[in-house]
């Protein structure tokens, strides 16, 4: 296995293209909170005003619904959620602006291809291992949906965050 | 003649439930130590090697080892000399509430599955189950915290007799190649055999009950629990899917009576983690 990579979110087109899929890489900067029941209401804001809302245009989203601040930290665990769960919404975000996603298990082939067209990435993280990933959470804020609670959208900040390029640009994949 | 308290089961549940979402049950644990030795995909060894580190995280900080803390599940296995008043379950629900709120665990329940899916806030209700089992003076309680990721990678079929023992392998097989990457592999695998469409998912959920140092009943589960072992380990899906040479560390598989057209098979993924327990509960003596 390769050194790691260390990429500054949000991450350039260019920077994604560079990328193969099994490279390690730590992510640092800002990035998205968003899952099953916040997928479905941002899909909803993007068919009524056209465009991506919240800024997220260019940023990348972590499947993830965090449990409450603990130990000093934003979250006390943090990992990533079952990704085909948002293949419903994903090629949709992805064509819109979404650079990459963060998540765990396969995608279905609508969102290979949308990843391919876009010269988008799909990275995993390791599920399971949300207390030691919740050490990487800088800083978080609620950006939208507050009474979805654990699913609204929150902008947090990550110094480190390891992840694997489970789909890169040419839709190569990572997952046996 | 004694009897079993609500007020023990809540107890119970605000002691152990912290617990559970902390902590790597010790058997785990040492499954985890053991597969990180033995193995030789560095995908695999990194991803072991995270989720140690995060157990020690953990277990230090008093953290949930996952942001999912689950739906909670409650079993009660009593004795036929323990009677058990209609309320016994009464106060699970405060007991699971007041786990999670105080201890900042993840509230993941939403008011009804299909018309209305706001969250409840406090993680209740709990999902309860009592059976009634041929051992007197008994009074034991299961818990598990249940990931949503790997219960959805779950699954009844309602096989034909005809397919054997060979078809349970190649459907456990088929369900762990299809989503263990979805269910935080390395794996513990409940298998369910029998029973009816209902009964079998049970099975396969007490199944994940038992500890890895405790054997099965007899030999002929032990041998086809190694088998379905060895079968979901040569997939070479891995600890965290990137391939690797422990895609389980254990199989559990609980049988039971079917209909003579039957052959109900269940299958009920469990984490790296597997949060379970198993405690005895005190019995009190029926006031007069």
């Amino acid at each position: 296995m390769a050194d790691e990579i260390r990429i500054q979110l949000p991450p350039t087109k260019e920077q994604l293209a560079g990328l193969r899929a099994g490279d390690k890489c730590l992510l640092s900067g800002f990035m998205y909170t968003l899952r099953d029941a916040g997928h479905m209401r941002l899909i909803e804001e993007l068919h009524q005003q056209g465009s991506l809302p919240y800024g997220l245009d260019g940023q990348v989203i972590f499947y993830a619904g965090p449990s409450p601040a603990s130990a000093g930290r934003p979250f006390g665990a943090i990992g990533p959620t079952t990704s085909s769960r948002m293949d419903f919404a994903a090629p949709e975000l992805y064509r819109e602006g979404i650079v990459a996603t963060v998540g765990k298990g396969h995608r279905s082939a609508e969102v290979v291809e949308a990843i391919k067209e876009t010269g988008s990435v799909y990275f995993a993280a390791v599920g399971g291992a949300a207390a030691a990933l919740a050490k990487c959470i800088v800083s978080e804020e609620l950006i939208a949906y507050e009474d979805l609670g654990t699913e609204a959208l929150r902008k947090i900040e990550v110094n480190d965050l390891p992840v694997f390029v489970a789909l890169d640009v040419n839709g190569t994949c990572l997952y046996v | 003649m004694k009897t079993i308290k609500p007020e023990t089961i809540a107890e119970a549940l605000k002691r152990e439930i912290p617990q559970l979402a902390y902590v790597v049950p010790a058997d785990v644990r040492q499954g985890l130590k053991d597969a990180k030795e033995r193995e030789t995909n560095p995908y695999a060894a990194q991803a072991l090697d995270l989720l140690l580190e995060n157990a020690c995280v953990a277990q230090t900080d008093q953290v949930p080892l996952c942001q999912d803390t689950g739906t909670t599940w409650v079993c009660l296995e009593v004795g036929p000399d323990v009677l058990v008043p209609g309320n016994v379950f009464s106060q699970v629900n405060e007991g699971v509430a007041e786990a999670y709120v105080n201890s900042k665990l993840r509230k993941s329940v939403v008011k009804d599955a299909l018309f209305d899916r706001g969250n409840t806030g406090d993680n209740t209700p709990a999902f309860t189950d009592l059976h009634f089992v041929d051992e007197p003076g008994v009074c034991r309680l299961h818990i598990m915290l249940k990931g949503g990721g790997s219960d959805n990678a779950s699954r009844v079929v309602m096989l034909a007799p005809g397919a054997g023992r060979a078809g349970i392998v190649s459907e456990v097989v088929k369900c762990v190649r299809e989503k263990a990457a979805n269910a935080c592999p390395p794996l513990v695998v409940g298998v369910g055999v029998g029973g009816t469409f209902d009964k079998v998912a049970g099975l396969a959920k007490h199944a994940l009950m038992r500890p890895f140092d405790v054997p099965a009943c007899d030999e002929d589960h032990a041998a086809f629990e190694q088998e379905l072992l060895d079968a979901i380990n040569a997939t070479g899906v891995g600890a965290a899917g990137f391939g690797g040479d422990t895609t389980a560390l254990a199989v559990r598989v609980e049988t039971a009576p079917c209909h003579i057209a039957a052959f109900p098979l269940a299958i009920n993924l469990g984490c790296s983690a597997m949060r379970r327990c198993t405690v005895d509960l005190e019995l009190t003596e029926m006031e007069a």
